[in-house]
C-alpha cells in the first residue's frame, strides 16, 4: 500500500504533540498508518524503515512538518491533513490551569497546606472514625467526631490519649458543636452571648440553643462530648474537661449542662465538679425529673426548660417550668379541634424523628401521661411509639435523616396508614448541614398521609416542632408557615408538641369513651 | 501549644463535605480532606500504617534527617572517564539496570544488551559465545546502583565504557552515568548490530576523552542551578531535557574546544550534542543518584531512595531499610508510539532513570513540562498541573532548590514517603521512554508507568514490623 507524505513549511510542533497528532490521523476512514514528525534526517530516516516515507516528504528539511499516511489512495491525505489541523486547533477543555483546586487526601497533606489548623472535624465512615482521630490527635489537633459506631474502648482510648496531651475529643456521635461561633456539623445561626453548654447529645444542643436564641440571648461556646461520655465507662472525661473550660472562659457567665443520666459514679464527680465551677448551672438529664433544689445545680425536666432556666439564671431571675405558651383556652381548642375529627379506631401517637434527643424527649413526654408507650426509638410496638430515622440501623448507606427525607416519607406514610394512628408527632431540624429546604422534603408524604387519612374517613392530626431559626439558612418562620399550610399544628419547642400529642391522643380515647 | 478549644478552630474536615462548605461559606478557615479509606480499605495494610502512626514522631524526625540530606546535596559534574577508573569495575563484569536479577529472568532486549557489551569489550566474538560465557557464570551481572551508578533502560555499563562523574560536593560522594547514545538503535533499548558498538567505540576513544578533559579543566559544572534553571525551561528532565541539553552543551563547549586540539573530534561531538535532545538525561539521573544515596540508611525513615527497573521487576529502596531492594513485576508503560510501532512491540517498563522522580523531577515535575502532559492524557497545563499535585500527596516535602514557574514557584513534590503511598493508593508516576520487547529494536515510544504499589506495601510492612535486612538493620 501506498505512503503519501504532505509538508507543512517551518511548522514546528513539539514531539509530544506531533505524536498524539499521529495517533489523531490514523482515526480518519482510508488512513491505515500515520505520523507526523520534523524532517530532520533522522526522522526521515526512521519513516523510510516504517514505509512512511514518500518522495516529497524526503525534501523536508529539519523545521518542516512531514505528515506521512500509507492509505488506499491519495485522497486520505487531505482528510489527514484536515484532520490534523483540526487537533492542533482544538483547545483542551477547561482552562489551563486545571480549574478545580487539587484537594489533599489525606489528613497530612491538608495540614501541610494549613499548618496552623486546630481542629480536626471527622465525619468518616465509623470504621474508620477512630483511626483518623487518632492522627489528629496525634497532630495536636483537637478533634469533633462526628462518626457514629465507634467502640467503647476505641472512645475510652482516644479520650486518655487527647486528655494526656490537654485536647479535645468531642463524641464520637457528636452531631454538634458552636466554638467560639463556629458552627460544626449539624448547628444553628444564634447570636454570640454568655450561656455556654456542655453537651452529651446532637440535637439536643440544638433545641436548647434554639430556645435560647429566642428568648434573646445567645451562646458563648457549645461544646459536644458524646453521647456515651456520662456513662460511668467513660467516666464523663470530656464533660469534665468541658466544664473547666466553661469555667476559665470569660465569655461564659452560665452554664448548660445536657446529656442522658450520668452513671452514679459520674454523677457524683460532675456534682462536686459543678459546686467549685463558681458560674450557675442548669442541667437536663433526659427523662429524669426537674429538681431546683438546693443540689450543685439546678435540674430542669426539658429541653425547653433548661433553656429557659439557664435564660433566666443569666438575667438574675428564678427559673420556671413553661407547660405551653399559649393560653390553656387556646391549647384545649386546638385539642379538641385536632381530636373530634378522629375516627374511634385512632388512638396513639406515632413519632417520626430526625433528631435522636428529641425523639427521647418526646417518648419521656408521652410516658408521663400516657400509657402503652413504646420505651425504644425504634419505631416498635402496638401503642404509642416513637422512631428516631437518625439511629444507625436507618442511616447505614444512606444520608442522615436531617440531610436527606426519603426514609423520612416513607415512615410518615407508613404511620399514616395505620388505623389506629390519632396523632402524627414530628420534628424539623433546620441550621448548617441540614437539608435546604426539610419541609418541603416531606410536604408530599404530609400530603398523601392526609388523603389517605381522607379517603378512609377518618382524621389524621399532624403535631410538629420546628428546631431552628429564623437566622439559619432555612429560616424558621417561613417553615412553621409552610408546615402550618400543611396541616399541622407547629408547636414553639419539642416539649410542647409532645404534651400537645399527648392531650389530643387522651382526649380522643376519653371521647370514645 | 494546644489552643484553647474556646477560641474559633481553623479546620480540617474529613468525611461529609456540607459541612465544610458551610464553614467556608462563613468565611472559616476550613481544608476539605478528599478522604478515602486508607489503603483502598485493606484492613492489614491499615492495621500496619497505624502502628507506624504510633511511633509518628520518631519517623518524622528520621524523614526530615533523610529529605534534609537529598535536598540539600549540590550535585557538580566534574568528570567522564572509563567505568574501570572511575568504578574500579573488573573485568568480565556487566552492570544492568534496576534491582538484582539473573540472566534467566532477564527479558530480551537486557539479554541482547548483556550480550553485546560482551562482544563489545572483546569477551567473546559473538552473539552465541558471549551467551555461553553469560550462561556459564563467566560473567558477573550486578545492578549499576550497587556501583554508585545508574543506567537509562538496560543500563549496561562495562569497564571500557565511559562514564560521567557527579559529585555531591555537600556530603562527598560521587555517582555515575555513561554517555546518552542518541535515538534510534543504541544499547540501551537493547539494540546489539554494528553500529551500536562503533558508536559505542566512538563514544570510548574522542567523545568520551573530551569531555573528561572538558569537564576536568572547567572545574566542574553546577548541576543543581543547571537543572533549576532548565526546569523553568520546560524541561521535566526525564522525558524532556532539550534545555538542559542546551544549558550542558553552552556550559561545556567552550572547554571542550578548549580541550580538543583536533577540531574535527570537537565538530563531531558538538554535532554528537545537538543531535540528541536527552544528551541531559544520564547526567540527570547520576546526579538524582548522587543525590539520593547521601539519603540511605536513616533508621526509622519511610523516604524512598531509589526506584528502578529491570525488564522484568521493579523496585525501591527506602532509607529506613538500608540497601534491600523491595520488588515487584514491572508494568508495562502506557503512552504513544513511533511510526510503525504500536503496544504489541512494548517491552516492560526498564531503566534506572526513575532515579530522577525519586529525587522531585520527571513524573513529579510535570507540571513544569506541560508538553510532556501530553503523554498522560488529553494533556495541556491541567492535567499537568494535577499530575504533580497528586504526587504532592505522597511526598515529604517542596524541594528548595527546584520550582516550578506554573505552580508559582512553588517547589517540586519531593521525598515519597512509603506511608503515604500505601495510604493513599497514590503510586509515584514516572515518564519513561519504552523499549521495543524484540531484541535490537530499541526505543519503539514514550510514555508514563505507575510504579506497582506491591512494593511499598512491602516496604510499610518491613517498616511496621521492624524486619530486618539479614545483616541486622532494621
Amino acid at each position: 500500500m501506498p505512503a503519501f507524505n504532505r509538508i507543512w513549511t517551518s511548522a514546528y510542533h513539539d514531539s509530544v504533540t506531533l505524536m498524539r497528532l499521529a495517533r489523531d490521523i490514523e482515526a480518519v476512514p482510508g488512513v491505515r498508518r500515520a505520523a507526523a514528525m520534523m524532517g530532520t534526517p533522522q526522522n526521515r530516516a526512521l519513516l523510510a524503515e516504517a514505509g512512511l516515507l514518500a518522495p516529497e516528504g524526503d525534501k523536508a528539511t529539519p523545521n518542516d512538518l512531514v505528515i506521512a499516511v500509507v492509505a488506499d489512495d491519495a485522497s486520505a491525505l487531505d482528510a489527514a491533513e484536515n484532520a490534523a489541523r483540526a487537533a492542533l486547533s482544538a483547545r483542551p477543555a477547561g482552562a489551563p490551569g486545571g480549574g478545580a483546586k487539587a484537594r489533599p487526601r489525606t489528613l497530612d497533606s491538608a495540614l501541610r497546606l494549613m499548618p496552623d489548623a486546630t481542629l480536626a472535624l471527622i465525619s468518616v465512615p465509623g470504621a474508620y472514625a477512630a483511626a483518623e482521630a487518632m492522627k489528629a490527635l496525634r497532630a495536636g489537633l483537637h478533634v469533633m467526631l462526628f462518626s457514629d459506631n465507634v467502640p467503647l474502648d476505641a472512645e475510652i482510648a482516644l479520650k486518655r490519649f487527647a486528655l494526656e496531651r490537654g485536647l479535645f475529643l468531642m463524641g464520637p456521635d457528636c452531631g454538634t458543636a458552636i466554638l467560639d461561633g463556629v458552627p460544626l456539623g449539624f448547628a444553628n445561626a444564634v447570636a454570640r452571648g454568655r450561656i455556654g453548654i456542655a453537651a452529651a447529645s446532637g440535637t439536643g444542643v440544638q433545641e436548647v440553643a434554639c430556645l435560647i436564641a429566642r428568648e434573646g440571648e445567645g451562646l458563648s461556646h457549645a461544646i459536644g462530648v458524646g453521647g456515651r461520655d456520662l456513662s460511668d465507662q467513660v467516666g464523663g472525661l470530656m464533660m469534665e474537661r468541658a466544664l473547666e473550660a466553661l469555667a476559665a472562659d470569660p465569655a461564659t457567665a452560665v452554664i448548660c449542662v445536657i446529656g442522658k443520666p450520668p452513671g452514679p459514679a459520674v454523677a457524683r464527680r460532675l456534682a462536686a465538679r459543678v459546686r467549685a465551677l463558681g458560674k450557675p448551672c442548669v442541667a437536663h438529664f433526659m427523662g429524669e425529673a426537674a429538681d431546683a433544689g438546693a443540689g450543685a445545680w439546678h435540674r430542669a425536666a426539658t429541653l425547653e426548660d433548661a433553656a429557659l432556666a439557664v435564660v433566666a439564671l443569666a438575667r438574675g431571675q428564678t427559673p420556671r417550668a413553661r407547660e405551653f405558651t399559649a393560653p390553656a383556652g387556646e391549647i384545649e381548642a386546638l385539642v379538641e379541634g385536632a381530636a373530634r375529627r378522629l375516627a374511634a379506631s385512632q388512638r396513639f401517637v406515632r413519632g417520626v424523628y430526625a433528631g435522636g434527643t428529641l425523639a427521647y424527649e418526646a417518648i419521656g413526654i408521652l410516658s408521663a401521661s400516657l400509657e402503652d408507650v413504646g420505651h425504644a426509638v425504634t419505631g416498635a410496638g402496638a401503642g404509642h411509639r416513637v422512631v428516631d430515622l437518625g439511629e444507625d440501623r436507618f442511616t447505614v448507606g444512606r444520608p442522615h435523616p436531617m440531610i436527606d427525607g426519603s426514609v423520612r416519607r416513607e415512615w410518615i406514610e407508613r404511620e399514616a396508614a395505620d388505623p389506629s394512628t390519632a396523632v402524627l408527632l414530628l420534628d424539623v431540624v433546620l441550621g448548617y448541614g441540614a437539608h435546604p429546604d426539610p419541609v418541603a422534603e416531606i410536604a408530599p408524604a404530609l400530603a398523601r398521609a392526609h388523603a389517605g387519612a381522607d379517603a378512609a374517613g377518618r382524621g389524621l392530626a399532624v403535631v410538629a416542632s420546628v428546631c431552628g431559626t429564623d437566622a439559619d439558612l432555612q429560616n424558621r418562620a417561613g417553615q412553621v408557615d409552610a408546615l402550618t399550610a400543611l396541616g399541622a399544628l407547629v408547636m414553639p419547642s419539642n416539649a410542647q408538641a409532645a404534651r400537645l400529642a399527648a392531650l389530643i391522643a387522651t382526649w380522643a380515647v376519653r371521647a370514645v369513651r | 501549644m494546644v489552643a484553647p478549644l474556646t477560641t474559633a478552630p481553623r479546620v480540617v474536615s474529613l468525611g461529609v463535605e456540607t459541612f465544610s462548605l458551610e464553614l467556608a461559606r462563613l468565611g472559616v478557615a476550613v481544608e476539605h480532606v478528599a478522604w478515602r479509606p486508607p489503603a483502598g480499605g485493606d484492613e492489614r495494610l491499615a492495621a500496619l500504617l497505624a502502628r507506624l502512626d504510633a511511633r509518628r514522631g520518631d519517623i518524622d524526625a528520621a524523614n526530615k534527617e533523610a529529605l534534609g540530606r537529598m535536598v540539600e546535596g549540590q550535585p557538580v559534574l566534574v568528570d567522564c572517564r572509563p567505568a574501570r577508573e572511575a568504578l574500579a569495575l573488573p573485568d568480565r563484569t556487566v552492570l544492568h539496570a534496576g534491582p538484582p536479577i539473573a540472566w534467566q529472568g532477564m527479558c530480551a532486549p537486557l539479554r541482547a544488551a548483556v550480550l553485546c557489551a560482551v562482544r563489545y569489550e572483546g569477551w567473546a566474538a559473538n552473539d552465541d559465545a558471549a551467551a555461553a560465557l553469560v550462561e556459564g557464570g563467566g560473567i558477573a551481572l550486578a545492578p549499576c546502583h550497587h556501583w554508585q551508578a545508574a543506567g537509562p533502560m538496560t543500563g549496561i555499563i562495562t569497564r571500557s565504557m565511559p562514564v560521567f562523574v557527579v559529585e555531591n560536593r555537600a556530603w562527598g560522594n560521587r555517582a555515575h552515568a555513561t554517555i546518552n547514545e542518541g535515538l534510534g538503535r543504541v544499547l540501551r533499548f537493547g539494540a546489539n548490530d554494528e553500529s551500536v558498538v562503533a558508536r559505542l567505540r566512538w563514544l570510548a576513544t574522542e567523545a568520551g576523552p573530551l569531555l573528561g578533559a572538558a569537564l576536568r579543566a572547567s572545574g566542574g559544572l553546577d548541576l543543581r542551578a543547571l537543572m533549576a534553571q532548565a526546569l523553568r525551561m520546560g524541561d521535566e528532565m526525564h522525558q524532556r531535557n532539550v534545555a538542559a541539553s542546551s544549558l550542558l552543551a553552552r556550559a561545556l563547549m567552550p572547554h571542550v574546544a578548549r580541550a580538543g586540539d583536533r577540531h574535527h573530534a570537537v565538530a563531531r561531538l558538538a554535532e554528537f550534542i545537538a543531535g540528541n535532545d536527552q544528551f541531559f538525561l544520564n547526567v540527570a539521573m547520576a546526579a538524582g543518584k548522587a543525590l539520593a544515596d547521601p539519603a540511605g540508611g536513616v533508621a526509622g525513615s519511610t523516604l524512598v531512595t531509589a526506584m528502578a527497573r529491570n525488564g522484568t521487576d521493579f523496585g525501591i529502596r527506602v532509607s529506613g531499610l538500608g540497601e534491600r531492594w523491595l520488588t515487584a513485576p514491572v508494568s508495562t508503560p502506557v503512552g504513544l508510539y513511533f511510526p510503525g510501532f504500536t503496544a504489541a512491540d512494548a517491552n516492560p517498563d526498564m531503566g534506572d532513570s526513575a532515579i530522577v522522580e525519586t529525587i522531585g523531577l520527571g513524573g513529579a515535575a510535570m507540571a513544569a513540562s506541560p508538553a510532556v502532559a501530553r503523554f498522560v492524557g488529553a494533556g495541556g497545563l491541567g492535567e499537568a498541573l494535577a499530575a504533580t499535585e497528586e504526587i504532592a500527596e505522597i511526598s515529604l516535602g517542596a524541594h528548595p532548590y527546584f520550582h516550578i514557574p506554573t505552580l508559582d514557584d512553588r517547589g517540586a513534590p519531593v521525598g515519597i514517603d512509603v506511608r503515604l503511598v500505601v495510604e493513599t493508593g497514590i503510586a509515584p508516576l514516572i515518564n519513561t521512554g519504552i523499549a521495543g520487547h524484540a531484541p535490537g529494536t530499541g526505543q519503539v515510544g514514550a510514555g508514563v508507568v505507575r510504579a506497582p504499589l506491591a512494593c511499598f506495601e512491602l516496604a510499610l510492612e518491613a517498616l511496621a514490623l521492624g524486619l530486618t535486612d539479614g545483616e541486622g538493620r532494621v
